[in-house]
């Protein structure tokens, strides 16, 4: 398909997002991430049967953390498509790479 | 299992307010099987302090080490060599450990970083339910394995009471009636005359710290201090 997305998304693979922790999502904040994202099964279609909604949960989890500590929850998301989706994915990236342009660098790059 | 919740994070973070250099010290018993104080929420909390702390242009450093369990002083020793080097801990033990960590280092400040709840039981991960008060006069064995100490709204030992109203307790309609589901249990375990013995009231008047010697265990300095 030859579809572009933003160069500036680093793609980490993981079995499933079930596997994505609360904690691998802060320490990428943490270590100076303007925002990540998580992009994981269409829901109901998890060949581990939850392993989406798991992940979904844990965004949901480290957003309020972030917000918590003074750091916008918005730079923590997560989406679904299906693997066939190649477009539906270089969208997500493009909306993901916009939602970070709005909210700036990671403030803790300034400490 | 002994369960508890993380504190408010503001919380903590006011309690550290003056200090540089802490040690988030964990517990690898219950509050790590109930999600709240093992290793991996050690790491989460302190992700969470660094990077607070240096929003507010105070960094400060952290230590993290989770030890088997706190309310043990074989294992709280593995400590010792490092609590010398900080200005603070933090523990994620149960209110337990907490205290038996403080009673070590009484020179150092030590601070709890959750709330320790009930005694309950695991309904699925993240997911925990009371079922004793540890009232030390356990009447399970008369009313069919059912605690009316923890189930029922009133705690009481003879019951039911005038408010249980089909199956459901008078404080309200989703919170089952614990002597119901006793009279219940036993009626099927043919059991009923169980609910006619009378439980004595329970002093819970002027409680002081319980202390248990198991049988076997006992020496000249353990009786001697009860």
């Amino acid at each position: 398909m030859r579809l572009d997305y933003p160069s500036n998304i680093k793609i980490i693979r993981v079995p499933c997002t079930g596997k994505v922790d609360v904690m691998h999502l802060l320490r990428a904040i943490q270590k100076g991430a303007d925002g990540v994202y998580a992009v994981g099964c269409l829901e109901g279609a998890c060949h581990y049967n939850e392993g989406n909604l798991r992940a979904r949960e844990r965004v949901n989890h480290v957003r309020r953390l972030l917000e918590e500590i003074g750091i916008e929850g918005d730079r923590v998301r997560m989406y679904n498509l299906s693997s066939g989706e190649g477009p539906t994915f270089a969208a997500y990236a493009r909306e993901m790479a916009e939602n970070i342009k709005m909210l700036g660098p990671n403030p803790l790059k300034k400490h | 299992m002994i369960v508890a919740k993380r504190k408010p994070f503001d919380e903590i973070k006011d309690f550290l307010k003056d200090y540089k250099k802490v040690l988030t010290a964990g517990c690898g018993t219950c509050v790590a099987v109930c999600l709240a104080g093992g290793e991996k929420e050690v790491s989460v909390l302190n992700a969470e302090l660094d990077m607070a702390r240096r929003l507010d242009n105070k960094p400060i450093e952290l230590g993290a080490i989770t030890i088997e369990r706190q309310c043990d002083r074989e294992y709280l020793e593995a400590l010792d060599s490092m609590v010398e080097g900080y200005d603070a801990v933090l523990s994620l033990a149960c209110g337990a450990g907490i205290q038996f960590l403080a009673e070590r280092y009484p020179e150092k400040p030590v601070f709890p970083g959750v709330d320790t709840t009930f005694i309950g039981v695991n309904q699925d991960v993240g997911w925990y339910e009371e079922r004793c008060r540890s009232c030390s006069s356990c009447v399970l064995g008369m009313t069919a394995g059912i605690c009316p100490v923890t189930m029922c709204a009133k705690g009481l030992y003879n019951g039911p009471c005038g408010g249980t109203n089909k199956g459901s307790c008078e404080i309200s309609k989703d919170q089952p009636c614990a002597w119901y589901m006793i009279y219940e249990r036993l009626s099927k375990q043919n059991r009923l005359d169980n609910i006619l013995k009378i439980t004595p009231v329970q002093d819970w008047q002027n409680q002081k710290p319980r202390t248990v010697i198991q049988p076997g265990y006992k020496t000249s300095e353990n009786s001697a201090e009860k």
